[in-house]
């Protein structure tokens, strides 16, 4: 570390007050009446009597939460795998910098800059069973004989928003995997092929360890932000059909400002602040290991 | 196989093996993952053009039947028109960008050039908006931005949008101070330069990329961000743009005008890719440094 030990210390801590008041204010305080609000029955129209951990114990019986958040869980878990799997082979496939293979990370990243509300609304359409080009290209392929209404299925929306997800957003493992492949010793890789190791032995034998911290890194950043999805199933599915694809944010959300149970709203926004905390805290901590080495 | 996706190796070694099947292969897997990935933005943008009655057409053709700007006419005379809400983003991503520079670049200096007890400390504080999801806090934030007259504002939705980005911003501008030498420092301290004017005449003339880097993505999730501005933004002539398309898709009669929609949906994501396009660079190195390093 080489930093200069420069005046007193007050001078530094006036440098760094502003951006902590403004946390403070922003974010450290909204969340204590966040958690004070989680403990009355207070509604958009007012109450806000104290109910001790009334909302807690409703949260328990709320088979609704239970199903989001196992809905949510099952999200995380299926499309985490599939973005690093696709991602690292994506990565392997366009890890050295002739032409080709950059102009194709490029394209493939470009839909991760796009906005989510974007990218949702335009599958919508293409999953649309009239007028979606995806229809109509699956009917021209003979791979189905008539167009899919997929939002009438929960199974077939949450693939839905499972294959517009990983267009959005296969490209940011990619990226991420690009330069821990690039960042090998090229002599170890070398060593392999004297050694007459085969493109795919060095890839899972050397590739893939030599890049295990990033793939955890990788995966965390992703599953963090697939247990807080919501703006993809607000706009593809509305929560439907008959509610089953509400995720954990956007049964909150329902409760919060649909319902406008704010009291109850905020109690399981501590229960969702406390499950992304376990993650957040790792990806922290990783990250502080990963700096120190 | 042979090596062909792996960087890794030394220039002869891939040049040698460049015109293998296998390398053949490779490249077309790119051909066909670029084809892929590009055409549901191709899709959209042609469809953008179509005529309202050829984009509304079942079943749906892939390429316009005639050329046609109708769709983008519908959408600039929009409600209160699009003038008015690509003005709404542009001023919200503008003052998020100002407030992320503004409280960043000083806390990074701060914690980067400064030894304080508890430095540490003030740093995970700093980092709490990554613990603490904003979905989380948005019920206390709307009620105590009700009480203050900020619903509906621009300068509301900027402040969200910079508690989203600050973690990130403060980060990266912590990393960029510290990788600059102390020698470079030291010849200032000699000359006798405040801290103030350390900061403005040597590191942030050096920490520009950190800067641009900082700006950039502040834009792209300013412009993107979709659930706070839901929420906080509920006045038609208060929207964002990723509000606006919601509303575009949800029309007047209920009948979804799908040209308009797809209209939209481009000129949404036109401002990102362009951005992203022009400033790849220091995208991908900000990616870089916020999740792995």
């Amino acid at each position: 570390m080489n930093r200069t030990q420069t005046s007193g210390q007050w001078r530094g801590w006036l440098y760094v007050a502003p951006a902590l008041l403004f946390v403070a204010l922003f974010v450290l305080i909204p969340f204590g009446q966040l958690a004070a609000m989680s403990m009355t029955d207070r509604s958009l129209l007012g109450g806000g009597r104290f109910i001790g951990l009334g909302n807690y114990v409703r949260i328990g019986n709320d088979a609704g939460f239970w199903r989001a958040l196992l809905f949510t869980v099952k999200y995380t878990a299926v499309l985490t795998p599939i973005l690093m799997i696709l991602g690292f082979a994506l990565a392997l496939l366009t890890a050295d910098n002739t032409l080709l293979k950059r102009l194709t990370r490029t394209i493939v990243f470009l839909p991760v800059v796009i906005g989510l509300s974007s990218s949702s609304l335009l599958w919508f359409w293409l999953f649309d069973e009239q007028v979606g080009l995806l229809n109509k290209l699956l009917v021209d392929l003979r791979v189905i004989a008539q167009p899919i209404v997929w939002f009438a299925s929960a199974d077939l929306a949450f693939w839905a928003v499972v294959i517009s997800i990983t267009w959005k957003v296969v490209g940011f493992g990619m990226v991420l995997f690009i330069a821990a492949i690039q960042s090998i010793d090229r002599e170890i890789l070398e060593a392999a092929v004297v050694d007459g190791a085969g493109y795919w032995r060095r890839a899972f034998f050397i590739i893939v360890p030599l890049s295990r911290r990033i793939i955890l890194l990788a995966t965390l950043v992703s599953a963090i932000g697939s247990m807080l999805a919501f703006d993809q199933f607000y706009i593809m599915t509305s929560g439907g059909p008959r509610g089953r694809t509400f995720t954990a944010v956007y049964w909150i959300y329902q409760n919060s400002f649909v319902s406008f149970r704010l009291g109850y709203g905020a109690a399981l926004s501590i229960v969702l602040t406390l499950i992304i905390l376990a993650f957040s805290t790792l990806q922290i901590g990783l990250t502080a290991r990963s700096e120190a080495r | 196989m042979t090596g062909a996706a792996l960087a890794p190796e030394a220039p002869a070694l891939a040049a040698a093996r460049r015109r293998t099947p296998a390398a053949f292969a490779v490249a077309a897997i790119s051909i066909a993952v670029i084809a892929v990935v590009a055409s549901p933005i191709v899709l959209s943008g042609l469809a953008s053009i179509k005529t309202a009655a050829d984009a509304a057409a079942i079943p749906p053709h892939y390429l316009p039947r005639a050329l046609s700007f109708e769709n983008y006419a519908k959408v600039i005379r929009f409600q209160a028109g699009l003038a008015t809400y690509v003005g709404n983003s542009s001023l919200v991503a503008a003052m998020t960008i100002a407030a992320c520079l503004a409280l960043a670049a000083p806390a990074g200096y701060g914690l980067a050039r400064f030894t304080m007890r508890g430095r540490e400390v003030a740093f995970l504080l700093l980092l709490a908006p990554i613990m603490i999801p904003y979905q989380a806090i948005l019920t206390p934030l709307y009620l105590d931005f009700a009480k203050v007259g900020l619903v509906n504002t621009r300068f509301g939705l900027a402040i969200v949008h910079t508690i989203l980005q600050l973690p990130f911003s403060i980060y990266l501008m912590r990393a960029s101070f510290e990788a600059i030498p102390r020698e470079i420092e030291e010849a200032a301290v000699m000359d006798g330069c405040s801290t103030w004017r350390r900061l403005t005449r040597i590191f942030l003339p050096l920490a520009v990329p950190g800067l641009v880097t900082v700006a950039l993505f502040a834009f792209i999730n300013s412009w993107n961000e979709f659930l706070a501005a839901l929420i906080l933004m509920n006045r038609d002539t208060s929207f964002t743009v990723p509000i606006l398309l919601v509303s575009v898709r949800a029309g007047k009669f209920g009948a979804v005008d799908w040209g308009a929609l797809q209209a939209s949906v481009i000129i949404s994501i036109i401002p990102c890719l362009a951005v992203y396009l022009a400033l790849q660079r220091y995208y991908i190195s900000g990616l870089l440094s916020g999740a792995v390093k």
